[in-house]
């Protein structure tokens, strides 16, 4: 590790981000480095998904600043190395699996050497390629929207509660997509209430309560 | 790594919603048939007296496709907005204007085409002087896809809210006057022999400049209405 010639892939210094007045979460001060998970606990309402469309750049923080690379953070620079996995998937229910993930790849770019089959195939879709997306259970929407996660070039993976409607070995691919993105020098932001392992990568908690926010540092 | 290009994001997002609108295809029909079903209450109403209807043809026609793709607008990001696939869009490291300016075109080329082809159906069923038919399509051919991009740009500024279709209608509207006026006006100078010309290219050189304007006014409209 050679953290202090290179800037964290992430950094947030002082970030808040108020909704009319009220204070959602911050200020909050936590980097991502390369090859690092983070994961974000929190209660209901402690502003979890908030910040990560913040960080996304859906969202204006109020104050503070985002840094990647070490440069400021503008919505050029967000878009391309960022990728947001939210609560709406923005599946097509007409589309197909495969017309879903290929139009993905048509506005976010795609990784070389991974076929939108076979990224289907990585998230356990093989021969759902055709199904159309409505068609396709909550838990298998989830998949789909983890293979457009694996295929699109984006290096921090803002990943707002991947667990939900997944099964156990849907948890556990979504730990073993974890790794593989941090091994290829990705870094990633985690929401979840549930205490899943990322499995053996680094990983760090940031615990986010109502208007403050702590790291604590832990070791897997 | 493959660097998201620009041409590649338009091919891929025309190509879904071009499909979206083919898998959907029954909805697509509704405006030319509301404009159809519109148009057809007039010589009810009014009586067929082809001398009172040929004069008020161009209006009839003009007020029935602006009802018609006026209906229409509020699909344009209602879906996209609701699924998640708007967020996609703007989470993208696509120039957003670029990409509405897409859909607003496979939104007029999939609402307003048809009502333009429905058009001289409407014009023969409301004996408009056969003469007078370049000018009408010329002047619907213009102004319709003005009026879609205008209507992006309101519908940008209301897809955040819930039940939005008065309020939209009541925006858009008063946007949507002058291209009326022209549009048909052109059509009834036309009809009396005088210069009709000076219509058109206004709504030639409103077409060029909002083809410009819109798209980035929306695109601004959208980044406020999510947030």
């Amino acid at each position: 590790m050679n953290e202090l010639s290179q800037p964290p892939l992430l950094a947030a210094h002082g970030l808040r981000f108020h909704r009319n007045d009220e204070l959602i979460f911050g200020p909050v001060d936590f980097h991502v480095s390369r090859g690092e998970a983070v994961l974000v606990h929190g209660e209901n309402g402690a502003g979890k998904t908030t910040l990560l469309r913040v960080l996304a750049g859906l969202l204006r923080a109020s104050d503070g600043r985002i840094e990647i690379d070490g440069a400021i953070a503008d919505r050029h620079k967000v878009a391309e190395s960022t990728a947001l996995l939210g609560h709406l998937l923005g599946h097509k229910g007409e589309l197909t699996a495969e017309e879903n993930l290929r139009f993905s790849l048509g506005i976010y770019g795609q990784r070389p050497g991974l076929s939108p089959a076979s990224a289907l195939a990585a998230v356990g879709l093989a021969g759902f390629e055709d199904s159309p997306a409505r068609t396709l259970s909550a838990g298998q929407r989830k998949r789909l929207a983890l293979a457009r996660m694996l295929s699109i070039p984006a290096r921090l993976w803002l990943l707002d509660e991947p667990y939900a409607n997944l099964d156990l070995p849907g948890i556990d691919l979504v730990n073993r997509l974890i790794a593989h993105h941090l091994h290829r020098g990705g870094g990633a932001l985690v929401t979840s209430h549930g205490a899943y392992a990322t499995g053996a990568v680094r990983t760090r908690t940031l615990v986010l309560r109502a208007a403050s926010a702590s790291v604590m540092e832990a070791s897997t | 790594m493959t660097q998201p290009s620009a041409s590649r994001a338009v091919r891929a997002l025309l190509r879904r919603d071009l499909l979206l609108v083919w898998r959907r295809r029954g909805d697509a029909i509704n405006p030319a048939l509301f404009a159809l079903l519109v148009a057809s209450l007039f010589p009810l109403a009014i009586g067929p007296e082809p001398k009172l209807l040929s004069q008020i043809a161009p209006g009839i026609i003009w007020v029935a496709l602006l009802l018609a793709s006026l209906l229409s607008l509020d699909t344009l990001f209602r879906s996209d907005l609701e699924d998640g696939s708007l967020e996609q869009l703007l989470l993208s490291p696509q120039p957003l204007a670029l990409m509405i300016f897409v859909k607003v075109l496979v939104h007029w080329l999939t609402t307003s085409l048809p009502l333009l082809l429905a058009a001289p159906l409407l014009a023969e069923m409301l004996f408009l002087p056969a003469k007078l038919m370049p000018v009408m399509m010329a002047s619907l051919l213009l102004g319709t896809p003005l009026l879609s991009l205008i209507g992006a740009m309101v519908v940008a500024l209301t897809v955040g809210m819930r039940r939005s279709g008065m309020l939209l209608a009541l925006l858009a509207l008063p946007l949507y006057v002058p291209v009326l006026i022209f549009g048909a006006g052109c059509v009834m100078a036309a009809a009396q022999q005088l210069p009709y010309e000076g219509a058109l290219y206004l709504l030639g050189a409103g077409l060029a400049m909002f083809s410009v304007l819109t798209p980035l006014a929306t695109a601004t409209a959208l980044r406020i209405s999510l947030t």
